[in-house]
């Protein structure tokens, strides 16, 4: 076993024989992992056919360059909420008061900052300290009391679509203080010479590029060190040139107007940390472990109440940050923020993947449900659909998405 | 003597992959108690699937043949219209739904589609009455003891004018004084010409109703006992239940010689659980058993001994009501409150139902095998996943799982495979006593010696190791030293010389030393 690994280093030239065997095996370990991974290789597979179709119909509009930033703002906190209610969603609940949470954080803010003065970046530490409290209550009630999910959140959904109108008196309130308006509308800063480009967004792009090659390079060699097989080194070259070609479209066309929004960086954060946190955090695995079998996993010594806990506190304070960046890019709290937003998260992550009786979804995948709702509302905007089919279309799409889905496993038995 | 109200011919019964029933014959007298006996798994319940067409017609080989008349019964309904009822060791009742209305569940006194609420308490008062319950039938039944439902599950049974009564193990939940009034009604409804299938393996409940018996083993029916007979004696039952050559192979082992003097690895003082719901009974009742470094300790028991509620009280107060009791490790009193801290102390429970308390189904081989220490491959809370494939790697080989790659969900692997992945998972916890319970349950044979040589292994290895399990010629194989428990009480304790079937099953199916 050892010696077979010690003779094919990584430099070892593309198509080497002797690894036509493993490599037979590999293809067969990729396509049981894509069938396994169906609704999400589907979905991603649906969203760019869903993209082809609306850059189509609208003659190009939907990949101008102004569009695709649009797409990234008008969706940010919809896909910030998805993260959190997918970890909710993988543990074996649900939450529901997400939207006017994020409503009531937006009236908060409002509130210290337009009212009271208070300096941006200590609103922005508070808000989401509220966010957490909020989360955490209800955390408690359903981990610790034990009453449902559902009914915890409904309650905190009407509780907390009240308060809000409470504290903005029915009233709009707003502008925000420039640092808070930058999190919802805001790009990154321009330095440098005048190109056609915007210059920090392609330097960006381009360490971003770095660290992917460098992390997989590195992560190809750990392997071998554990005498693990390893993608061919001729598959695992086509992965990275994949890769690299999809971060520098993306990249090239945020830069050619006005650079990568802010937000799009604290989501790109959310999403790499919270990625590596399911898949490789103790606590992640400890979240898949109850929703998949609760009792199997309390007998294998998961503290399950606490984990129950904090998935829910983590939902209040990403409902926070999502309510800081809605009334950001308003540049306004209202009372009626957040309509509906739980709505779409849940729908984000059942596209994504997720299943209703919990322990399967992935964090990725909640980004990709989000962005199939999100292109098609951008995609119908541009063609001028009336929010009355738009629902319409979108319901079908879900329905669409979880009936593939559950076809798909009857099919293969399982 | 009256003739058969009930012939069962040569009934062969396979479900994929095993022989539940081959040849079994079954004679029961119009108006006798008939009692089924056998070991867990001898087919019992199969059989009295197969009468009351939760098995189909056309599903198993065979004729039956009630009141003289050959039936094919296609579901329970059928069946239940020739006046066959089964109750279920697990009672289907809808808890919050009044007595009546379960009584009458399927069966409505209705016009038109709406129900006659006179007419429904009317009735249902009425057969209450006939299995001695005063209680109002509004009540609901989640208000009522476990005993109480039981008779309310005969009343259910005599609504649909039933003429022929099974009973799958109908005392198995109760408490001693349920259990006697259950027995006086069975033996009332004799006397009103119903006749009754009752299986149990308690014997002195035989002695008490039945008229005969049928011994069931590996799927055969073995014999038909008269049991008002002089010669049919207790040990007379025994024999026959367990009367089967030491047929699995098991792994050459060198009996353990503990050192004496050496603190056990695991002492269990005076442990005491209450059923979680039904406060009254003891499920397992001043149980004190120890086990040493390197010895293999069975605990042998019949359904509802109590084996598998003590094993999960003590690890981490899983089930039931603590009610007293001290646990001890290497002479040393321990907390075991939580599963955390039981696993802390180096504590491993692989429990008998790995679907549902053992496994994560949907994920894969390698995640399952970790989860219980996940620390073991992880640096500051994050796992590394290399280590963590090689680890599951080194056991898929060990232990011999079959499946093509770690990354499989543990869901699709077989049985046998299943609890090798249970057993992987709890041997990386690197546990210094573990309680095996069932740990061959549902599993082929070859799959069962490779999990013998394991566990001998484990044994040698110096760990302690609880062996619980209903086979008898496995634990004779396996074992040191070997425990009974019956109805939640240690009744005996014997070594590996001293044990034999015929021994070991006569303290199994000891009920309390009172006698009726």
């Amino acid at each position: 076993m050892s010696t077979d690994v010690t003779n094919t280093p990584a430099e070892a030239p593309p198509g080497k024989s002797g690894s036509n065997d493993t490599g037979e095996n590999l293809v067969r370990l990729m396509l049981d992992g894509m069938r396994r991974n169906m609704r999400q290789y589907g979905m991603l597979i649906a969203l760019g056919l869903i993209v082809a179709l609306f850059a189509v119909w609208t003659g190009g509009d939907t990949l101008l360059p102004h569009n695709v930033s649009n797409l990234v703002l008008q969706n940010s906190y919809i896909l910030i909420l998805a993260i959190g209610m997918m970890l909710v969603i993988i543990a074996g609940h649900i939450d529901l008061s997400v939207g006017s949470l994020t409503a009531f954080v937006g009236a908060f803010a409002a509130v210290m900052t337009v009212q009271h003065g208070v300096s941006w970046p200590v609103a922005l530490v508070l808000s989401l300290a509220v966010g957490a409290v909020a989360g955490s209550v209800q955390g408690f009630l359903i981990a610790y009391l034990g009453i449902p999910s559902f009914i915890v959140t409904l309650a905190g959904m009407l509780i907390f679509r009240g308060l809000t109108e409470i504290l903005l008196k029915g009233q709009t309130l707003g502008p925000f203080p420039g640092g808070l308006q930058k999190m919802g509308n805001g790009f990154l800063p321009e330095v440098g010479p005048t190109t056609n480009y915007h210059n920090i967004t392609l330097l960006l792009g381009l360490a971003v590029i770095v660290f992917v090659v460098l992390q997989e390079v590195r992560d190809r060699k750990r392997q071998q060190e554990f005498s693990l097989d390893v993608l061919p080194a001729k598959l695992f070259l086509l992965k990275l040139v994949a890769l690299v070609a999809a971060v520098l479209t993306v990249t090239m066309m945020l830069a050619s107007y006005k650079g990568a929004p802010i937000v799009l960086l604290i989501l790109g954060a959310l999403v790499v940390g919270y990625g590596y946190m399911m898949r490789n955090a103790v606590f992640g695995r400890h979240i898949y472990a109850i929703g998949g079998n609760l009792p199997a996993a309390k007998l294998s010594g998961v503290k399950d109440k606490k984990v129950t806990f904090y998935v829910f506190l983590n939902m209040g304070m990403l409902a926070a940050l999502a309510g800081l960046v809605v009334a950001a890019r308003l540049n306004a709290a209202s009372p009626k923020a957040g309509l509906s937003f739980e709505l779409e998260a849940i729908a984000s992550s059942f596209i994504g993947g997720a299943s209703m009786s919990g322990g399967v979804g992935t964090v990725l995948g909640a980004i990709i449900g989000g962005l199939v709702l999100g292109v098609l509302n951008n995609g119908m905007n541009l063609l001028s659909v009336g929010t009355d089919w738009q629902q319409v279309i979108k319901g079908l799409a879900l329905l669409a998405a979880v009936g593939f889905d559950v076809w798909n496993k009857r099919k293969s038995g399982s | 003597m009256a003739g058969p109200v009930l012939e069962m011919r040569s009934i062969v019964k396979t479900f994929p992959g095993v022989k539940a029933l081959s040849d079994v014959t079954l004679t029961v007298r119009q108006g006798e108690v008939h009692a089924i006996c056998g070991e867990n798994g001898a087919g019992k319940s199969t059989l009295m699937k197969v009468l009351s067409g939760v098995h189909p017609h056309g599903s198993y080989e065979g004729e039956i043949l009630f009141e003289g008349d050959v039936c094919r019964f296609g579901d329970i309904r059928a069946s239940e219209q020739h006046g066959i009822v089964i109750i279920h060791q697990e009672l289907a009742l809808s808890p919050y739904l009044s007595l009546a209305e379960n009584i009458f569940l399927g069966n409505e006194h209705a016009r038109g589609g709406f129900i006659n609420w006179n007419e429904t308490l009317r009735h249902a008062t009425q057969l209450l009455r006939r299995v001695g319950l005063t209680d109002h039938p509004e009540t609901r039944v989640a208000d009522i003891g476990v005993g109480k439902q039981q008779l309310v599950e005969i009343a259910k049974a005599l609504s649909k004018k039933v003429k022929l009564l099974i009973l799958d193990e109908p005392t198995a939940a109760l408490n001693d004084e349920d259990s006697d009034k259950l027995l006086d009604l069975i033996l009332e409804l004799k006397k009103q010409g119903i006749t009754s299938i009752i299986i149990s393996h308690k014997l002195n409940e035989i002695r008490k109703v039945a008229d005969s018996v049928t011994i069931l083993r590996d799927g055969q029916s073995i014999e038909t006992l008269d049991v008002k007979a002089p010669e049919t004696t207790e040990d007379r039952i025994i024999s026959g239940m367990v009367g089967r050559d030491l047929d699995h192979r098991f792994p050459e082992r060198t009996p353990h010689h503990p050192e004496e003097d050496a603190a056990p690895a695991l002492e269990i003082r005076d442990w005491t659980v209450h059923h979680p719901i039904d406060q009254q009974r003891k499920v397992a009742d001043d149980v004190s058993l120890h086990v040493r470094r390197g010895e293999i300790v069975g605990i042998a028991g019949l359904m509802g001994a109590g084996r598998t509620e003590l094993a999960m009280s003590v690890f981490g107060r899983s089930y039931g009501r603590y009610a007293g009791g001290t646990v001890l490790k290497d002479g040393k009193e321990i907390r075991t409150k939580t599963v955390a801290e039981a696993v802390g102390h180096g504590i491993a429970y692989v429990t008998e139902d790995r679907k549902h308390y053992g496994l994560n189904l949907i994920d894969t081989i390698n995640r399952n095998i970790s989860l219980t220490a996940l620390d073991k491959v992880a640096k500051r809370g994050l796992v590394d996943e290399h280590e963590e494939r090689q680890v599951a790697e080194r056991y898929r080989k060990s232990m011999n799982i079959k499946a093509p790659t770690v990354f499989e969900p543990v869901g699709k692997l077989s049985g046998g495979n299943q609890q090798k992945v249970v057993l992987s998972k709890w041997i990386f916890a690197g546990p210094d006593v573990l309680i095996l319970d069932e740990p061959t349950r549902g599993i082929d044979v070859g799959a069962k010696f490779e999990i013998y040589t394991v566990i001998d292994k484990l044994a040698a290895e110096g760990k302690a190791i609880i062996f619980i399990s209903s086979e008898l010629p496995e634990l004779l194989g396996m074992c040191d030293r070997i425990y009974t428990m019956a109805a939640g009480r240690l009744t005996g304790e014997f070594s590996r010389a001293e044990a034999t079937q015929e021994v070991l099953m006569r303290q199994m199916t000891k009920d309390k030393e009172v006698t009726r």
